[in-house]
């Protein structure tokens, strides 16, 4: 009798342990790049951003670029996205050609009339959640002014848990340069906005340490 | 609610106090002999139970240490039996091979001998001697011719033919001892041989010597382990101290061995198994570089085995001598084989690693950095023979681990030893240690009640009765 509780308990231990649901892996990153008005103009600095990325990522990582237009809460604004292949041979070339994508879109872009950053953001969220990685990025390359089209409703709460969003190139705006308080209530309500979510945020204007992007 | 607040809630507490210590100390004066009884047994409990774990334990190290011994000795008088088996075996064929050698040896002494022997004899050979008349002629020619031109033309005449004659004769006994000279000659090449053959028997003869007295000193450590001395135990345990560090130092060594070539092949085999795939915390490309090395160790090790350099498997070396050969046909063939998989996983990094070189620099908009150097194939081509050498040269892991295993034995066995006296002398430290702290409670609890014991001792003493007030027990008496 002691044998067989023995036996059992074991294989209790081993269906616990070895047939548990495996733990997400990898790193999902969505990026979204604003192309209102003169924001495209700063598209070659998303490019570099995107390159540095592509360089950081490895095989089993997924990698979604999406624009922000009128309204971003849609499939459609999806420029490129990838998940990487298991053998890294195979990662480098899915990489080339993710580069050569937003290549050509940075090279015919056209300028949107609104800016849905809210649209985009919970556009991200659905796809890294479908994705489900084991470490979830947003990256909002914008100058975080949202600027809506009458009739869009985006005063949503957003559910950002275990996300970490970073805001790339935040440029300060005409209007910021005489009132700067401006600016700053702008970068507090999207910091309200993501930790009331679950998520964290940071802001990072130096591009010249796209490196740290990822890694922190 | 604790008592030190019940007093201080009374309305004299100064005076409660000095109530509740003199009830204590009371108590305690009429309870002195059964605390110190209950005192003392505690002690004494402690004492005698601690002391009882110090004896096992130290009736465990005088097993083990009696089975160390015996585990050592063994060892060494298998290890022993091996070298003097092996010096036999060397001797052996020494002796065989010399005395296969004697009859060749034999006929070419003889032949060297008769040579010298002809030479010589030719040597010995009489040069021709002066004519026989000569002493007559010259006994002729030494007349005086007496002023007679004719006689002097005649006795010059002989003088001249005598002079003739002997200068003849003078070169034929030089001709006849250059010949002879030359036949000595001719002998040393011969002396040179049979001193050369005679130097080789003896050079043989003191190798023979050196081997037995090389035999000689193994049985006399033979018979020192057999007769189990003290002197045979220090010797070998300290040699299995020595062998287990070297082995470890060794052992250390392949493990970086080992180390460089999971390296090799850990980032190509993610092409095979794919990079992002786990089994708990390790990645299947991982696993799958060190089970092939582990696989390539585990070959050496049969390997090894088959050839007999190490007996860590007896079943491998039970086996008959032409199933050992299969064995070692199929090990080397095995290891080959994973070394040529790990020439071409190393190929391949190399090809992955400039791969991803190139997009880098792509991604960093550097295209005139993408062609490369020129010297790359001689990385390639490092590492592709250290992924073919590596597998073979942990093969020889099998020897330091061997000793390392038998070392370990040893050396588990004196620290273990060296642990269960510690903690034999710790238990019996302890032991007495409570066995005084009871005696110390014991007078401490005297000194709390001083006061009426005193007036006890004063009362006796006055009473006349001139005994001493009664002594609680001592801890022998418990």
């Amino acid at each position: 009798m002691k044998r067989l509780i023995s036996a059992a308990g074991l294989a209790l231990a081993l269906a616990v342990t070895g047939c548990s649901e495996p733990a997400p892996q990898g790193r999902g990153v969505y990026m979204l790049m604003d192309t209102s008005g003169t924001y495209t103009e700063e598209l070659q600095k998303a490019q570099q951003i995107i390159n540095a990325i592509l360089a950081k990522l490895d095989p089993g990582d997924s990698f979604a670029v999406a624009r922000i237009d009128t309204g971003s809460f849609s499939e459609r604004d999806i420029v490129a996205r990838i998940t990487f292949d298991d053998r890294p041979s195979m990662t480098n070339q899915q990489k080339r050609k993710f580069r050569d994508l937003i290549d050509e879109f940075v090279d015919n872009v056209t300028p949107a009339s609104y800016t849905d950053i809210t649209g985009g953001i919970l556009q991200a969220v659905e796809y890294l959640n479908e994705k489900n990685p084991g470490r979830k990025t947003i990256l909002i390359f914008s100058d975080l002014k949202e600027d809506l089209k009458d009739g869009y409703v985006r005063d949503i709460p957003l559910t950002m848990d275990n996300y970490n969003v970073v805001a790339l190139n935040v440029t300060k705006l005409r209007s910021d340069n005489i009132d700067p308080r401006e600016y700053m209530t702008r970068l507090e309500d999207w910091q309200h906005r993501v930790e009331s979510g679950g998520g964290t945020w940071r802001v990072v204007n130096d591009l010249d340490r796209l490196e740290r992007i990822l890694t922190e | 609610m604790p008592l030190a607040d019940l007093i201080a809630k009374s309305p004299y507490p100064a005076m409660t106090w000095v109530f509740v210590v003199l009830l204590v100390i009371l108590s305690m004066y009429f309870a002195r002999v059964h605390a110190h009884r209950a005192i003392l047994s505690l002690s004494r409990a402690l004492y005698r139970t601690l002391r009882l774990g110090a004896a096992s334990t130290l009736r465990a190290e005088h097993r083990l240490l009696l089975r160390n011994r015996e585990v050592l000795l063994a060892a060494g008088r298998e290890a022993k039996e091996r070298i003097i088996e092996r010096e036999f075996e060397r001797i052996d064929g020494s002796v065989r091979r010399d005395i296969s050698e004697c009859p060749s040896l034999n006929r070419r002494l003889t032949e060297e001998v008769t040579r010298i022997e002809e030479d010589h004899q030719k040597s010995t050979e009489v040069p021709p001697a002066p004519p026989g008349w000569v002493p007559a002629v010259n006994a002729v020619a030494e007349i005086p011719s007496k002023g007679d031109p004719m006689v002097a033309n005649i006795l010059e005449g002989i003088h001249d033919s005598l002079v003739k004659a002997q200068e003849q004769a003078t070169q034929d006994y030089r001709k006849s001892v250059q010949v002879r000279h030359d036949h000595l000659k001719s002998m040393m090449p011969h002396w040179r041989n049979v001193a050369q053959l005679l130097g080789q028997v003896d050079h043989k003869v003191t190798d023979l010597l050196q081997r037995t007295q090389i035999i000689d000193r193994h049985i006399d450590e033979y018979e020192n382990i057999m007769r189990g001395s003290d002197r045979a135990e220090r010797m070998l345990s300290s040699s299995s101290l020595v062998q287990f560090f070297i082995a470890a130092f060794v052992l250390a060594i392949a493990a970086g061995g080992a180390m460089i070539n999971f390296h090799l092949i850990a980032r190509p085999m993610a092409e095979m198994v794919g990079g992002n795939n786990l089994i708990g915390a390790w990645k299947i490309a991982d696993i799958a570089a060190l089970v092939i090395i582990l696989v390539e160790i585990s070959m050496g090790l049969f390997l090894m085995e088959s050839l007999r350099f190490t007996r860590l498997f007896p079943v491998i070396g039970a086996l008959a001598d032409k199933w050992r050969v299969i064995m070692i046909w199929v090990t080397l063939g095995f290891l080959t084989g994973l070394a040529s998989i790990e020439a071409g996983l190393a190929f391949m990094r190399e090809i992955l690693l400039q791969d991803e070189l190139l997009l880098s620099a792509s991604l960093r908009g550097e295209t005139d950095a993408v062609l490369g150097n020129d010297f790359v194939w001689i990385t390639t081509a490092a590492q592709m023979g250290m992924g073919f050498i590596l597998p073979f040269a942990l093969t020889f892991v099998a020897i330091p681990l061997e000793t390392f295993v038998h070392s370990l034995r040893t050396v588990m066995g004196v620290t273990t030893g060296f642990f269960l006296r510690g903690l034999a002398m710790t238990l019996r430290l302890f032991g007495l240690g409570f066995r005084y702290l009871g005696e110390a409670m014991v007078n401490i609890y005297d000194i709390v009640i001083f006061l009426p014991l005193w007036l006890e001792d004063r009362v006796k003493t006055h009473l006349g009765n001139g005994r001493r007030p009664a002594q609680g027990p001592s801890f022998r008496e418990t």
